[in-house]
């Protein structure tokens, strides 16, 4: 019996949950990684300790195909796991991950090639690999050193499995709609019209005008809650402004000169977001570094009444 | 002196192929220099290295600094003593600087005069009480790029996991970013264990049981046998790209080379697509057959043994069918797509900010083009010709495979052209004017191509200098300087009469006429002249030519590049011969009094002496003569030939004569000589022993 895609998920929640990770669900508001849901981009910032893995439906409308293509979707899955600070045997836990579904190092080929990840929209970097597997990038293995424009001290690691990508080689189909979810329903079953249609949306029906209005609409929402220090739903209306932004660039609108323009505002914005919820945690006086790596509260503070 | 091995291996997750050997050379020159810093001698340094770790194993180590014995001279004695024998403040601080009391010093007699003396003697310490300071060696260590981790704040390539440094069997205790040292290696990640090392000697041995190769030699040549045994048994040709293969070998600590196939219909792709998706993305080697024709096979290296190979091949295999799967469909989409269509979406890329989009660029390179052929007086075909090459040389750069892989700009451009039914010359000028794209790359086969590939580079150095960027130091992030030495290059491989004033020209009129004028061209040009005089100034080195020569031809002149070489070889010729140094005397002669002169006015009615007409006439026969000739040798020994009247005018001659309408004639005509002689070179900066 190969693993299906709802087993690989599965696997790795409770592989990690082992691991301390707490486990949390997608976070609602459209994005194109893993990395831009605030447990992972908010969370990396600042002296707190952190373990996290979830699911994360990635939006990538450039990438549609009208579910045409067998490796390209408008919307795969990444399963993140964020460690803060980064553990000594981070490898080793990651390599014991992919056994649990079954990979075998011994059998396989499996290398580290070096990978320097940037995000200029959210002012990120990181230095690290992509994971291959027989030749195929299974995973992303990043060392985030800067997150908003800010040092990352002390640094977090992020690790994000492309789970249709894990999933096509544990199964071995050539087809990402041939998956298997669960016995009985295919990928295709569950998310092949909803390619179509977003493709098809992206590409020849989006409303640019409407688009354009948006983006200048959250731009402006996010810097009037940025005013109140309002983190978290300022975060929000960044990540619709991306959102929208991907949707224009899919669509072919924005020029390679206004491209670099629409990007910098998105950057300016996450950046004065990551000062902000720095401050705001400093304010609250750090509450996680009064816990331990494990959640459970290892020393209680004297004023701890709140 | 009893003597002991030390070694040192710092443990990492895997570095960047490209850094491995880089940081185990930088771990040696570091660690020899620290050894000779602290005057410990040793026999033999060597360095290892592989992914995971980079390491120095140092034999004969000597176990103890040697004792020092060393004499310091100080100040005279009247300086270091009063006259009641009291120390001055000099002699107590020269006391204070080599560690010894004053009542130690005493006075030596240097060439007659007494100065004050100290001996320093120090006993050599015990290495192993200075072996501590590596850690500080090792953290020291510099890489490109550099990254933190966990809570520390040491910046280093990657993280460090673990430490071994012994001196013979003992352990030296460092600590870097957390990690203790220990006698404790780790083995291949899958194929070993940890493993202890007992003593220096048999490190390397010890890894090896545990599967790591840690000699990067020994990986290379496993990987070599592997596949030459492979192109044997198949009757194979697999060609091996050194670059590959360096890249592979510090990929690996052990290797095993196998080999896939995809489907042949793939085949139909075109050959450097193929090689780029196995090479580029996917760091296989591609397979031949004997004719040098492309196979449907590949040959990957695992970092393994020989365990379910067929699993291995078998994942590689699917990564590459849908590589080439979306190579094909991108192949045909191309192929679909009009160039006139393409040509149309060029208007909304931009070339830079400043200068427009691609559109823009390629109205420029047309009419600097035109011109060129032009001024070469090509035929009204080949003219035609060059305008279609430069109208559709970047059209590929709208093609999904050439925003696939962008490597293959101009190689797409020259294949589609020709399936769309271009003319072969137009074809191949689309691939061949990005040529040359390095030193020693191909240069463009067809003059058409060739005048396409001048505009082209010309319009990306002369746009970007107009706004300002410059090249300096190692910043070029246009690569510049390679443009400019390609067109220095087709120059003179072509020898075509093009001066380099005419070509700036051509492309700064095309620049003006679409308002870019953030500098004026003359601030441009004062850079172009500096900018290309360095890169002409490369090429004759590269052909061989003395400094000094190098300075003659290209303060004189920097119009036409072939002449420029020719003129610096003939010097080269001339300066070997002594009597070269008699005739350079008489035209720096010339030269020195011809500044005095204030108008070139030569008045035949004014000469006084027969020598003076005598010049005269040679000025203007050799004048006449070496108006026409291309030959730089010749025209240099014509010039030779003014040697003997300039001899004879200087010894008759008394140029500045009290009469001042003579002595201005006279000086006229030696402006006149001097203009003409150095038009050639700058005769002064040749250096004679």
């Amino acid at each position: 019996m190969k693993m299906t895609f709802q087993d690989i998920i599965l696997t790795l929640q409770n592989f990690w949950a082992k691991q301390n990770c707490l486990i949390v669900q997608p976070y609602d508001v459209e994005k194109g990684a893993g990395t831009l849901n605030p447990m992972t981009f908010l969370r990396s910032i600042g002296p707190e300790p952190w373990n996290v893995a979830y699911v994360e439906p990635s939006r990538r409308p450039a990438d549609g195909r009208y579910g045409e293509n067998p490796n390209r979707l408008y919307q795969h899955h990444q399963f993140q796991v964020i460690m803060k600070p980064s553990p000594d045997n981070i490898q080793e836990l990651y390599l014991d991950s992919l056994r649990q579904l079954g990979i075998e190092p011994l059998e396989h080929d499996i290398r580290f090639v070096e990978d320097n990840w940037e995000h200029p929209g959210l002012g990120a970097w990181g230095l690290g690999w992509e994971v291959w597997l027989d030749g195929m990038e299974i995973t992303q293995f990043t060392y985030f050193q800067q997150v908003g424009g800010l040092e990352c001290k002390p640094v977090a690691v992020e690790l994000t499995y492309g789970l249709e990508r894990l999933a096509s080689y544990i199964q071995e189909k050539e087809n990402v709609f041939d998956l298997e979810w669960v016995n009985g329903y295919t990928y295709g079953d569950v998310f092949l019209q909803p390619e179509y249609e977003h493709s098809k949306y992206t590409f020849e029906l989006s409303d640019v005008d409407m688009l354009f209005n948006l983006y200048n609409t959250y731009e402006a929402e996010a810097k009037r809650l940025m005013k109140e220090r309002l983190v978290y739903p300022a975060y929000d209306y960044v990540l619709k402004c991306s959102h929208t932004f991907n949707l224009l660039d899919a669509r072919g609108v924005i020029s390679v000169t206004e491209r670099a323009g629409y990007i910098a505002r998105v950057r300016n914005l996450s950046r004065e977001v990551a000062q902000t919820y720095y401050a705001e945690r400093e304010r609250l006086g750090f509450p996680l570094l009064q816990k331990g790596n494990n959640g459970a509260v290892v020393e209680k503070g004297e004023n701890s009444n709140e | 002196m009893s003597k002991r091995d030390l070694l040192l291996e710092v443990g990492l997750e895997e570095m960047p192929a490209r850094f491995v050997a880089l940081a185990a050379a930088q771990l040696k020159e570091k660690v020899e220099k620290w050894l000779a810093a602290e005057r410990i001698p040793f026999d033999q340094i060597i360095s290892m290295e592989s992914p995971r770790r980079f390491a120095v194993l140092i034999h004969g180590l000597a176990e103890k600094q040697p004792d020092r014995n060393d004499e310091a001279k100080g100040p005279a004695r009247k300086i270091a003593q009063d006259e009641a024998g009291n120390w001055s403040k000099a002699a107590l601080g020269f006391a204070r600087s080599n560690g010894v009391e004053p009542d130690q010093l005493y006075f030596k007699d240097v060439n007659g005069v007494e100065y004050v003396h100290a001996r320093k003697s120090e006993a050599g310490k015990e290495t192993k009480t200075l072996l501590p300071q590596l850690a500080d060696v090792i953290a020291g260590m510099n890489f490109p790029k550099n990254m933190r981790w966990g809570a520390n704040d040491l910046k280093y390539v990657r993280p460090i996991r673990w430490m071994v440094a012994l001196f013979g069997e003992e352990v030296i205790e460092l600590e870097i970013a957390g990690v203790k040292s220990g006698r404790i290696s780790r083995g291949h990640r899958f194929l070993g264990t940890d493993v202890e090392i007992n003593s220096p000697a048999e490190y390397a041995s010890k890894l090896a049981e545990q599967h790591v190769m840690v000699n990067p030699e020994e990986r290379r040549a496993t990987i070599v046998e592997q596949i030459r045994r492979m192109e044997q048994e198949n009757g194979w040709k697999i060609p091996m790209d050194e670059g590959l293969l360096d890249e592979v070998v510090h990929l690996v600590e052990y290797p095993t080379a196998l080999y896939g196939t995809f489907e042949e219909e793939f085949l139909t792709i075109p050959r450097e697509v193929l090689v780029t998706s196995m090479r580029e993305h996917q760091r296989y080697f591609p397979v031949e057959n004997a004719q040098g024709q492309l196979l449907n096979h590949f040959v990957t290296v695992r970092n393994g043994d020989s365990r379910a190979l067929e699993n291995v091949a078998k994942g590689n295999e699917k990564v590459l069918r849908a590589r080439l799967s979306d190579a094909r469909f991108f192949y045909v989409e191309d192929q679909k797509l009009p160039i006139e269509n393409c040509l149309k979406r060029l208007e909304t890329i931009v070339f830079h900010e400043e200068l427009g989009t691609i559109g823009d660029k390629v109205r420029r390179v047309r009419k600097t083009a035109a011109q060129i052929a032009e001024k070469l007086g090509v035929s009204q075909e080949e003219a035609k010709q060059v305008d279609r090459i430069a109208e559709i040389a970047k059209f590929d750069l709208v093609t999904n495979m050439v925003g696939e892989f962008p490597e293959l700009q101009g190689i797409m451009g020259e294949d589609y052209a020709r399936k769309a039914g271009e003319n072969e010359i137009v074809a191949g000028g689309v691939f061949e004017h990005y040529l040359p794209r390095f030193a020693g790359d191909l240069t463009p086969k067809s003059a058409q191509g060739a005048i396409v590939s001048l505009a082209d580079k010309l319009d990306t150095i002369i746009g970007i200098f107009s706004i300002g960027i410059v090249p300096t130091g190692s910043q070029d992030p246009y690569g510049l300087r390679r443009m400019a030495a390609g067109i220095v290059t087709i120059l003179l491989e072509r020898g075509w009469q093009l001066s380099l004033d005419q070509l700036w020209d051509a492309t700064l009129e095309t620049y003006a006429a679409q308002g870019v004028n953030k500098r004026t061209v003359e601030e441009v040009k004062k850079d172009l002249v500096d900018f290309f005089g360095l890169r002409l100034k490369n090429v004759l080195q590269e052909n061989g030519v003395r400094y000094d020569v190098v300075d003659a031809v290209l303060s004189a002149d920097l119009s036409y590049v072939p002449e420029i070489l020719a003129k610096a070889k003939a010097l080269m010729t001339a300066v070997s011969d002594e009597e070269f140094k008699l005739i350079v005397e008489q035209f720096n002669r010339v030269n020195n009094l011809a500044q005095k002169a204030e108008a070139d006015q030569v008045d035949e009615a004014l000469f006084v002496e027969d020598v003076e007409r005598g010049l005269y006439q040679a000025y203007l026969s050799v004048q006449q003569e070496v108006a026409g000739l291309k030959d730089q040798e010749k025209a240099l020994a014509t010039l030779a030939i003014l040697r003997e009247p300039i001899k004879a005018f200087f010894d008759k001659v008394m140029v500045m004569a009290e009469d001042q309408a003579v002595r201005a004639n006279r000086l006229g005509l030696l402006l006149r000589l001097s203009r003409l002689i150095f038009a050639y070179a700058d005769f002064s900066k040749l250096v004679f022993a």
